[in-house]
C-alpha cells in the first residue's frame, strides 16, 4: 500500500460517515502512545445499523485491499446482543496499522445477521462460534455446525448469553451431573 | 471420466494425538495416499475460561489467563492487562514496557525452539529433537532466573510487570544469550542446510500468499507465506517502536518465498536469532523508574472496579497475533471477555496447506503452523469416535518411513 491512498483515522471515519450517512451511529477514535519514543497505536470504533453492515464491512476494501480480521466478539448486553467485528488495516508498514471495530447490536427477538464469509471467507470458525455461543442466526453461513461445543451439549443453551437462554441453570446444578 | 465404484476414502485422524500432541481432530478424504479433502473438528479441551473471567476480578483474571495455555502463558495475561489498561487509564512506566519486551521476546524463544524440536521428531529426527530442547532447557533456566517460575510465569501486572531486572543480573543474561548465539549456527546448519530436511519441507504444504491473506493467517505461518504481518511491527505497544527490528518473511534469507514447511523453519529459526538482538537493545536501552504504575494492589483494584469501558488488547504472541476483548461495566468482574489466540486463525489455513499432500506429510504440515489447541478451545468434552481411527504412532511410523524412503 503506497503512502498516498493511505487515509488518517479521521479520514476513515469521514469516508464510512459520507458513503453511510445514515448506517453509522457514532464514532471514537482511541490514541495511546507507548515506548520512550512515543509511537503512536490508534483504535477505531464505529456503530453501524444491521442494515447495511455488511456494505460498511465491504467497503473496507476500499481503504485497504487486504484487510485483517481477527475476530467476531460479541456480548448479550441484556436488551440485545452485540457483535463486535474486529478488522485491522494498513498492515506491513512500521507502526501505521489501524484497528478498525464495528459494533451492530441485534435485538433478541430476531438475533439474525448476514454472513460475510463470502466476502471475508476467514470468518467462518468466529461466525460459528457466535451462533453456538450467542444464539446468533447467521444467514447464509456455508458451514452450519457446531465447532467448539459438542453435538450432546442441549440445544437452545447459548454459554455466553446472560438471560434465560444462559447457562446459568447448568452450572447451578453441576454438583448433580452424573457423568457417563 | 465417470466410474461407478467409490475412489476415494474418508479417514478420521483424532482427536486423540492427531500429529499433534493435542486434541484436534482431521477428517481426510483420501485418494490412495493423496489427501483430497479435509475437515477440521475443534472443541475437545473448550473449558469455559472466558465464563470463569467474567465472575472473577482483573488481577484474578490475569493468573487465569496464564492457564489458558503453557507455552504462551505470558503473552495471554498480557494482552488482556493492555485492554484493561485502555480502558482504566492506566499509562503503564517506561522501564516496565522495556522489560515487558525482554519476557515476550524469551517466550518466542523457548516455543519457536520447541517447535523446532517437534518438527525435527515428526519427521523422524529425534537426535535433534533431544539437541534443541537442550538448548530450551537454557531458556526456560533463564526464564526462572527472571521470573521466578518455569511455565506460568506469574510476572504479568496490570499497570507494569511484577519483577525488576537489576544490573547484578545483566552477566547471567548476557552468558545465557551467549549460549544461543554460539549454538545458533549449529542449529540453523541443521534445519536449513540438511538435505532430508529439505527433501521432507520443500514444495511441503504450501499456502500461497493470497490464500494467507485470505483465510486471515497469523504470525509465523503468515510470514512465511510473505504477508508482511507482525503486531510487533505493525502497532506501537511495549516498548516495541523504540527497538531496531522489522519483519521477517523468507526472501531475507533466500530471496524468495514459497509458502511451505521450509518456509515456516526458515521465518522461526530467524525469529530466535531477533528476538536474542531484541533482549540485548531491550536491556541496554532500558530507562530507570518504577516498574508498576500502582504498586498497591488493593488500591490499584479499586481504581480497576470503576473502570467503564471497552478495549482490546493485540500482541504478537510467538505463533501470532493474540487478540483480547473485554468489556467492563464499573463493576467487581468483566462484563465480557473474548480470547482469540492465533491458532483460531490459523484453522482454516490448514485445509489448503494438506489438500494434496502424501498421508506421511500429515505430521509435518499439521505441526508446521505450531498448533495449540488449547488455546483455541477453551471448554471440555470428549467426543466419542467409533470410526476408524488412524492414531498418532501409526502417523508419526509412516512419517518416518518416509524420511526413510527418500534416504536409505
Amino acid at each position: 500500500m503506497s503512502q498516498e491512498s493511505r487515509l488518517t483515522p479521521e479520514q476513515i471515519v469521514q469516508s464510512f460517515q459520507e458513503t453511510f450517512p445514515n448506517n453509522i451511529r457514532d464514532s471514537r477514535i482511541e490514541r495511546h502512545t507507548a515506548g520512550l519514543k512515543k509511537t503512536e497505536l490508534v483504535h477505531i470504533w464505529m456503530r453501524m445499523d444491521r442494515e447495511k453492515f455488511k456494505d460498511i464491512l465491504k467497503h473496507i476494501m476500499t481503504i485497504d485491499k487486504a484487510p485483517h480480521l481477527a475476530v467476531v466478539s460479541g456480548y448479550d448486553s441484556n436488551e440485545t446482543i452485540e457483535l463486535i467485528y474486529h478488522f485491522s488495516v494498513y498492515h506491513g508498514t512500521p507502526y501505521q496499522e489501524l484497528s478498525l471495530n464495528f459494533v451492530v447490536s441485534l435485538p433478541k427477538a430476531d438475533p439474525t445477521i448476514e454472513t460475510i464469509t463470502d466476502v471475508y471467507p476467514g470468518a467462518l470458525i468466529t461466525e460459528q462460534e457466535k451462533q453456538e455461543m450467542l444464539g446468533v442466526v447467521v444467514k447464509g453461513i456455508p458451514v452450519n455446525r457446531r465447532v467448539f461445543i459438542s453435538d450432546d451439549f442441549p440445544k437452545g443453551v447459548y454459554p455466553w448469553r446472560r438471560d434465560e437462554t444462559g447457562p446459568a441453570k447448568m452450572v447451578k446444578n453441576l454438583h448433580h451431573e452424573v457423568k457417563p | 471420466m465417470s466410474t461407478l465404484t467409490k475412489t476415494t476414502y474418508q479417514i478420521p485422524i483424532g482427536p486423540i494425538h492427531p500429529a499433534l500432541k493435542e486434541p484436534v481432530m482431521f477428517e481426510f478424504e483420501i485418494d490412495g495416499e493423496q489427501i483430497v479433502n479435509v475437515d477440521v473438528r475443534l472443541g475437545h479441551v473448550h473449558r469455559a475460561i472466558e465464563w470463569a473471567g467474567t465472575r472473577r476480578n482483573p488481577i484474578q483474571v490475569l493468573y487465569l489467563a496464564e492457564r489458558i495455555c503453557g507455552i504462551c502463558s505470558y503473552c495471554h495475561p498480557m494482552a488482556f492487562a493492555l485492554a484493561v489498561e485502555r480502558i482504566a487509564g492506566i499509562e503503564v512506566p517506561d522501564r516496565a514496557q522495556y522489560l515487558r519486551v525482554i519476557h515476550a521476546e524469551l517466550e518466542r524463544i523457548c516455543s519457536h525452539i520447541l517447535w523446532a524440536g517437534v518438527a525435527a521428531h515428526e519427521i523422524g529426527f529425534d537426535s535433534v529433537l533431544f539437541l534443541t530442547w537442550e538448548m530450551r532447557e537454557r531458556a526456560l533456566d533463564l526464564t526462572e532466573y527472571l521470573t521466578g517460575n518455569r511455565v506460568t510465569k506469574g510476572i504479568t501486572m496490570i499497570g507494569g510487570i511484577r519483577r525488576d531486572i537489576t544490573p547484578d543480573m545483566h552477566p547471567q543474561i548476557h552468558e545465557k544469550l551467549q549460549y544461543f548465539k554460539d549454538n545458533f549456527e549449529k542449529i540453523r546448519h541443521i534445519y536449513l542446510d540438511d538435505k532430508t530436511f529439505k527433501m521432507r519441507t520443500k514444495g511441503c504444504g504450501v499456502l500461497t500468499k493470497e490464500e494467507a491473506v485470505k483465510l486471515n493467517a497469523v504470525g509465523p505461518t503468515a510470514r512465511a507465506s510473505g504477508v508482511k504481518i507482525d503486531v510487533r511491527r505493525d502497532q506501537s505497544f511495549f516498548a516495541y517502536g523504540d527497538l531496531d527490528f522489522d519483519y521477517i518473511t523468507p526472501d531475507v534469507l533466500t530471496g524468495e518465498v514459497n509458502g511451505d514447511v521450509y518456509d515456516r523453519i526458515i521465518v522461526r529459526l530467524l525469529e530466535v536469532k531477533q528476538s536474542l538482538e531484541l533482549i540485548e537493545q531491550s536491556l541496554k536501552q532500558m530507562p530507570e523508574g518504577p516498574i508498576v504504575a500502582e504498586p498497591k494492589i488493593a488500591k490499584l483494584l479499586a481504581m480497576l472496579k470503576k473502570a467503564d469501558g471497552e478495549a482490546i488488547g493485540r500482541m504478537e504472541a510467538p505463533r501470532g497475533e493474540v487478540f483480547h476483548y473485554v468489556k467492563m461495566n464499573g463493576s467487581e468482574c468483566p462484563y465480557f471477555w473474548k480470547v482469540r489466540a492465533p491458532t483460531y486463525s490459523n484453522i482454516l489455513p490448514w485445509i489448503p496447506m494438506l489438500k494434496g499432500e502424501q498421508i506421511a506429510d500429515i505430521p509435518i504440515v499439521a505441526a508446521s503452523t505450531d498448533p495449540c489447541m488449547s488455546c483455541t478451545n477453551r471448554v471440555t468434552f470428549i467426543e466419542k469416535n467409533n470410526s476408524y481411527t488412524l492414531d498418532r504412532e501409526e502417523l508419526h511410523r509412516r512419517s518416518v518411513e518416509k524420511t526413510r524412503r527418500l534416504c536409505p
